[in-house]
């Protein structure tokens, strides 16, 4: 196949085999495969030798089920049905839970009393549950308490990510709630639980009456009350939320990470991938390369696609195969396709073309088991 | 005979997964909603400046915009709304505060409230299409016969619009809970109607299905089904049946290929065209299957065709055709 022949060649088996890569992130945007490449890098890495976590977000349900996720319940789970040569490989899958593991940071770091006022306030409540950068945060903060589990003895993560509004979310969503957490604004809400106009200054009590007479307005008081409460009570138990963040997004930017952006050979999906690679080249984040799913195969090359509907053409003319020009016809609809994507593909390649690229042909049937996700995995690593 | 099947519905709303294509098919029904002389606008919500890639025009700002015309003389615009923006436009609306608000966004409550605030960005942005339909019903000069927002991903859709009950836990009384009532009044009403996206492929599909007892869970009017990139069966049923089973009649096809003038390099390529042949044929019945499971969701199903050559100007045109053959517009 030669949809990438001027990109060079993501090689799946040295990433997955390479001791020093101790985290995997798949990204990309949505509907284009990340949580069957995810799986399917995991497994591969697994029956390789390597002791591989998979934190996935939102697998399809049968797929959850091939890797044995039949309940939510925050932990790795061990998948059965992985082997490998050594003996030595294992396969730990898990799906997040948001709420809970937000909870759980709640919990930790909070005296009880105080972890209980956080988690029955409502704006909490919300902001677990629903604040769309809460999702993103959370796979990141899943990942860092994996990384520091002494029990654990993972010696690959592999992490899927949120079906985002665009891919660039999951890397900003963090640093975003750390700052918000922790910034200005919120001193600003919590000067009346440490005595508006102490050690904040005339303006920033002013701006403060000033701010909370327009929220009043616009959110009503009870609102701004349970804000307030929140906002307090995180601020006194970990002021350090933005390190967390912080620390998370370094570990993203260690030698140990190694970023795979997924996409399908469309126009948008490409585009999200080059936004993607872009940015992680401006973050300093270690890019491996770009997997390429459901890339349109031909198995008759020789013949092109003009050369196919002129012979339909005659056939169609004769009238006396129909059966012969429908094969032909179907020929000359994949060469097409085909001719496309390559087109698109190559377009990338020459905008970014220090980007190693591995290609998956489009399968007949979603995947579903893990001799599916085998297959993907052969895939991915075919030279 | 057959007109529209949602002659009343102001707001279309179209969600679908992510690569199913949903806003190509909401650029065409705007542009299918605006024939004949009227006037539609093309919503989206995500920041994500695909209209203007899909019209192949600059980056839409927070400004109504032609960005075509419709067949019959209609106009299509488009509107790329932002929540900082549409959260300054709110606060001037109804409070009359807009010096207010850019001193708020210089503090970061702006980014704090349209980005953190759970539920405010979803009350902003469906706020923005109420407002937008509500002009008609005042007769405003600006108003526009139809609306059609590119919506947020299947997945999100419900919580999404379902902003009521979004806004519930945090706000039980006081401003912003009357707004999302009044948001409420125009998206759970006749005015508006959800439409998904989805391809002939089993996760699609699956969240089609989830998507459509969510909305109807939530009480949230569901219109249409659009199936969108379908691929014609180039065999008949038998042939189908033939090609998965490996019983294709080899030996003819030499001969009919050869009679085609393909002689020269008939062995090296029918193996090949065989192949693909059952691959065609086993696409086809997975895409039977999961027809046939759209069908039992008993609600009204168009398709649209692949386009091989990809999604241009031309190709919104005649999607937009066969959206008002499917009654969808």
């Amino acid at each position: 196949m030669t949809t990438f022949d001027r990109a060079p060649r993501l090689r799946i088996d040295e990433l997955l085999s390479d001791m020093r890569v101790n985290v995997i992130v798949c990204t990309g945007s949505g509907g284009v495969g990340k949580t069957t490449t995810a799986a399917a890098l995991a497994l591969r890495a697994a029956e390789m030798g390597r002791k591989v976590c998979v934190l996935t977000i939102d697998p399809a349900k049968r797929l959850a089920q091939a890797m044995g996720l039949t309940v939510l319940d925050n932990t790795p789970r061990h998948v059965a049905g992985v082997t490998s040569e050594s003996g030595d490989g294992e396969l730990f899958a898990m799906m997040l839970d948001m709420k809970r593991t937000f909870d759980e940071v709640v919990e930790s770091h909070a005296d009880p009393v105080r972890a209980q006022q956080i988690l029955s306030n409502p704006f909490y409540q919300a902001l677990s549950s629903s604040f769309a950068g809460t999702q993103e945060y959370m796979a990141m903060e899943k990942l860092g308490q994996l990384r520091a589990d002494p029990n654990a003895s993972w010696d690959l993560i592999v992490v899927d990510t949120p079906p985002s509004r665009s891919a660039l979310d999951f890397l900003d969503a963090p640093a975003r709630l750390g700052s918000f957490l922790d910034g200005r604004l919120i001193r600003i809400l919590t000067a009346p639980a440490r005595g508006a106009g102490r050690g904040l200054g005339r303006i920033a009590a002013m701006g403060f009456s000033f701010f909370s007479g327009v929220l009043d307005r616009i959110l009503g008081a009870q609102v701004l009350a349970d804000l307030g409460t929140f906002v307090a009570a995180i601020d006194t138990t970990f002021g350090g939320f933005r390190e967390r963040a912080d620390a998370t997004y370094a570990l993203l930017q260690a030698r140990g990470t190694a970023f795979v952006v997924v996409a399908a050979p469309e126009r948008d999906a490409l585009r999200e991938a080059a936004y993607f690679v872009e940015r992680l080249r401006t973050s300093d984040m270690p890019l491996a390369g770009l997997v390429l799913n459901r890339v349109q195969t031909t198995l008759a090359a020789e013949l092109s696609s003009e050369q196919a509907l002129a012979a339909e053409q005659r056939l169609q003319v004769s009238g006396t195969d129909p059966m012969a020009a429908a094969l032909l016809e179907i020929h000359a609809e994949r060469m097409n396709l085909a001719a496309r994507q390559h087109h698109l593909a190559e377009r990338f390649t020459a905008a970014h073309p220090g980007v190693a690229v591995t290609a998956v042909p489009a399968l007949a049937e979603d995947v579903h088991d893990l001799d599916g996700l085998r297959e993907v995995g052969r895939q991915l690593a075919a030279k | 005979m057959t007109g529209p099947l949602w002659p009343e519905v102001c707001l279309h709303v179209v969600s679908g997964k992510g690569g199913t294509g949903k806003t190509t098919v909401a650029a065409a029904l705007a542009m299918a909603l605006a024939r004949d002389g009227k006037r539609t606008l093309l919503m989206e919500v995500e920041g994500r400046q695909g209209i203007a890639q899909l019209f192949d025009v600059p980056p839409l700002p927070y400004e109504e915009r032609k960005v075509a015309v419709a067949p019959g003389g209609g106009e299509v615009w488009a509107l790329a709304v932002d929540a900082q923006e549409a959260l300054l436009d709110y606060l001037e609306s109804f409070y009359n505060m807009r010096r207010a608000g850019s001193a708020l966004r210089k503090m970061g409550a702006v980014d704090f409230a349209t980005t953190i605030a759970p539920g405010l960005r979803d009350v902003l942005l469906t706020g923005k299409a109420m407002e937008v339909v509500r002009r008609r019903q005042k007769n405003a000069s600006d108003a526009y016969d139809a609306v059609v927002l590119d919506a947020p991903p299947t997945g999100r859709i419900t919580k999404f619009l379902n902003v009521n009950s979004e806004i519930s836990g945090l706000a039980k009384v006081g401003p912003i809970r009357n707004h999302a009532d009044l948001v409420m009044g125009v998206i759970a009403s006749p005015l508006t109607t959800v439409h998904l996206v989805t391809l002939l492929e089993e996760m699609p599909v699956q969240e089609t299905i989830d998507g459509v007892s969510e909305l109807r869970e939530a009480g949230l009017p569901v219109g249409g089904i659009i199936v969108n990139m379908t691929r014609n069966a180039l065999l008949t049923d038998d042939q189908l049946e033939s090609a998965i089973a490996g019983r294709l009649p080899v030996d003819a096809l030499r001969a009919s290929l050869v009679s085609a003038g393909l002689g020269a390099h008939v062995d090296q390529v029918l193996p090949g065209l065989i192949d693909e042949a059952a691959d065609h044929a086993h696409r086809v019945m997975l895409e039977r299957r999961e027809r046939q499971r759209l069908t039992e969701l008993d609600l009204p199903v168009v398709e649209l065709p692949f386009l091989t050559g990809g999604i241009d100007l031309g190709a919104l045109y005649s999607l937009a055709h066969d959206l008002v053959d499917g009654r969808m517009a």
